[in-house]
């Protein structure tokens, strides 16, 4: 919303002549891109190098003895005494078991979430039933407890419901709504005009279907910014997985990543195979961002405007 | 939207839809059963694994539980041993220390990229360049920085070493590792806390910018006189909202430092996942749960009131 508007910033003729602070602006500007982007390139740089190389020259901008054997480590394509041989530990990631781990975990979460929450947020915003304010109330208090508090307790109902270690184990807590997606949502059914259920419902249309074949796709907007960015979220979250998920079953990347790096060899890191399987974890993020760079963004600005 | 701004937005009244129901003809039962199966699967989430959890954290911080054994009611204990405790007191000060740093610089780098994105370009680029450390996990960016930062072969401390200062063991050092954790999770936030204010800066009429430069006013004093009052709003609830991320810092300590050396790095988060996950002490770090509970409900409400955050001087 805020970003379709986009002819109200620096077009202005005034502005597009040189001065010393539009300079210094720029410049600020372009460090700050500098510190951002600079360590994805070193780390690509040093997981192409290889580990004698990079304690050799540890400043060279290019990979220092360029190799493929820290991906080969990462991904556990090397023979246990091969990788030791090249300063790697021997274990590996079961990279695409991970991935698909990550796929299904986040998936999971970010359509029932969505789904379940904006069901409920129509039900606040357009159904009237007793109880309804009272209810409403009750999720909104949900917000003020942070996410962190809930993780003991759940941990320990996750348990006596025999999820530990499995997906759904990992999914479950936060798969039925949080309180910021129905509030949000329902913020925007709320804005929806009557008018348009009621012509629907003139033409026969059962509340249900009007839900679904006429309130949803209004409110595709909000309902894919809310979706990419549950999907970010749970796809970066690590603390509730690392304390759900013990096996390579439910392993997903940020706790296989956190666990090759806990696997760190006597003889010192690993960095090369490191920066190797980080690059490979980050990777998914930074091809759905290269695809959806403009929606994230402007799903973000969107978001901001309460 | 484009719909909702055509005509203006019906508003149910919050008392129960009185006026509402004159309108429109009434049906006997109102939507009960239809609204009972819309809000189910919400409501069992919630009831399950928000408001449950919340009232059982609560009570099993007054209990002895190892997870394997019941949890056995014991009162008090565990509040007077956090109290009596100075490895929590510790923990403690050091999260403070590491969220004053994270959030003052976060804030203030936040904002300076939000005021320039917004006064030199309207570039969807580089927003989305701004971004990207966001969506790295916070596995990731610790693991990246641990590398960068390290003190034998990092490329930071290659540099300080070519400039002929002594190098820096920015995350083995009692000193430093904190306020360096809290500069790597400035690097993965700042983008899109930046992006948020921004988002804020887009409502400002652009007509007040033309008017304060027709009158010649600097850009400092547009900024002091127009982009500050006028974002104050945006601006409170973004740092309501981050500092709360804040107090729960985890990720970053759990994969660059493990909560060392010697404790300077174990936050409380940290410290409770090792209370139950390294001692079992369930009951213990339950209680020291409720504590960051309360300091993050104190400083929610001081911070409300502080900043005026429901209120807008827009229009």
């Amino acid at each position: 919303m805020a970003t379709t508007t986009a002819p109200t910033g620096a077009l202005r003729p005034t502005a597009r002549r040189f001065s010393f602070g539009r300079a210094v602006a720029w410049t600020a500007m372009g460090a700050i891109v500098l510190i951002t982007v600079l360590p994805f390139y070193w780390v690509l740089r040093t997981a192409l190098s290889s580990n004698p190389g990079v304690a050799a020259d540890p400043t060279n901008v290019l990979p220092v003895d360029l190799t493929t054997g820290g991906f080969e480590r990462a991904l556990g394509l090397q023979s246990t005494k091969e990788a030791v041989a090249q300063g790697g530990a021997g274990g590996g990631l079961d990279f695409w078991r991970y991935l698909l781990n990550s796929i299904i975990v986040s998936t999971l979460i970010t359509t029932c979430q969505i789904l379940f929450s904006a069901m409920a947020a129509y039900a606040f915003a357009r159904l009237r039933w007793r109880g309804r304010n009272t209810v409403f109330t009750l999720f909104l208090g949900g917000l003020m407890v942070p996410t962190i508090f809930t993780l003991l307790p759940n941990f320990v109902l996750v348990k006596e419901l025999g999820l530990i270690d499995s997906l759904l184990g990992i999914a479950l807590p936060t798969m039925f709504m949080t309180p910021f997606a129905v509030f949000f949502l329902r913020q925007f059914f709320m804005n929806i005009p009557r008018e348009v259920e009621e012509a629907a419902l003139l033409d026969g249309a059962g509340r249900i279907r009007i839900f679904f074949r006429v309130m949803l796709p209004m409110a595709s907007t909000p309902i894919v910014t809310l979706a990419v960015l549950t999907y970010i979220t749970s796809w970066n979250d690590y603390f509730w997985p690392l304390m759900v998920s013990y096996s390579d079953s439910s392993r997903v990347l940020t706790v296989a990543l956190a666990m090759f790096r806990a696997q760190t060899p006597q003889s010192g890191f690993d960095w090369s195979g490191l920066m190797a399987a980080t690059l490979i974890a980050a990777l998914p993020m930074l091809v759905l961002f290269g695809v959806f760079a403009r929606r994230i963004v402007s799903s973000i600005s969107f978001t901001g405007i309460k | 939207m484009t719909v909702a701004s055509s005509s203006p937005p019906t508003r149910l009244p919050l008392d129960g839809g009185a006026k509402e129901a004159e309108r429109r003809p009434r049906r006997p039962l109102g939507d009960g059963a239809l609204a009972a199966l819309f809000v189910a699967p919400a409501m069992i989430g919630f009831a399950v694994f928000l408001l449950w959890p919340t009232l059982r954290g609560i009570w099993l911080s007054f209990t002895r539980f190892n997870l394997l054994t019941p949890p056995e009611w014991i009162g008090l204990a565990n509040y007077e041993r956090m109290i009596n405790d100075p490895i929590f007191w510790g923990s403690l000060k050091v999260t403070v220390e590491y969220v004053f740093i994270n959030i003052g610089v976060q804030t203030v780098a936040a904002l300076a990229i939000a005021v320039l994105l917004q006064r030199l370009t309207q570039s969807s680029l580089l927003r989305a360049v701004v971004l990207t450390p966001y969506l790295m996990s916070n596995v990731v960016a610790g693991i990246v920085w641990l590398w960068m930062l390290d003190t034998q072969l990092g490329i930071g401390n290659e540099i300080i070493a070519a400039v002929g200062i002594d190098r820096i063991p920015f995350l083995a050092d009692e000193t430093w590792a904190i306020p360096t954790i809290a500069m790597i999770n400035v690097w993965r936030h700042v983008g899109y806390t930046a992006l948020l204010l921004f988002a804020g800066l887009q409502a400002i009429p652009n007509d007040m910018y033309e008017a304060a430069r027709v009158d010649g006013a600097s850009e400092w004093r547009m900024f002091t006189r127009i982009t500050m009052p006028l974002l104050r709003p945006v601006l409170a609830v973004v740092l309501i909202m981050t500092v709360i991320g804040s107090f729960q810092v985890f990720d970053t300590v759990a994969v660059t430092t493990a909560g060392g050396p010697a404790n300077a790095t174990n936050v409380l988060q940290y410290y409770i996942y090792g209370s139950a996950f390294g001692r079992f002490q369930f009951g213990y770090a339950s209680a020291m749960s409720v504590a960051l509970l309360v300091v993050l409900s104190v400083i929610t409400v001081v911070q409300y009131r502080i900043t005026r955050a429901g209120q807008t001087d827009l229009g």
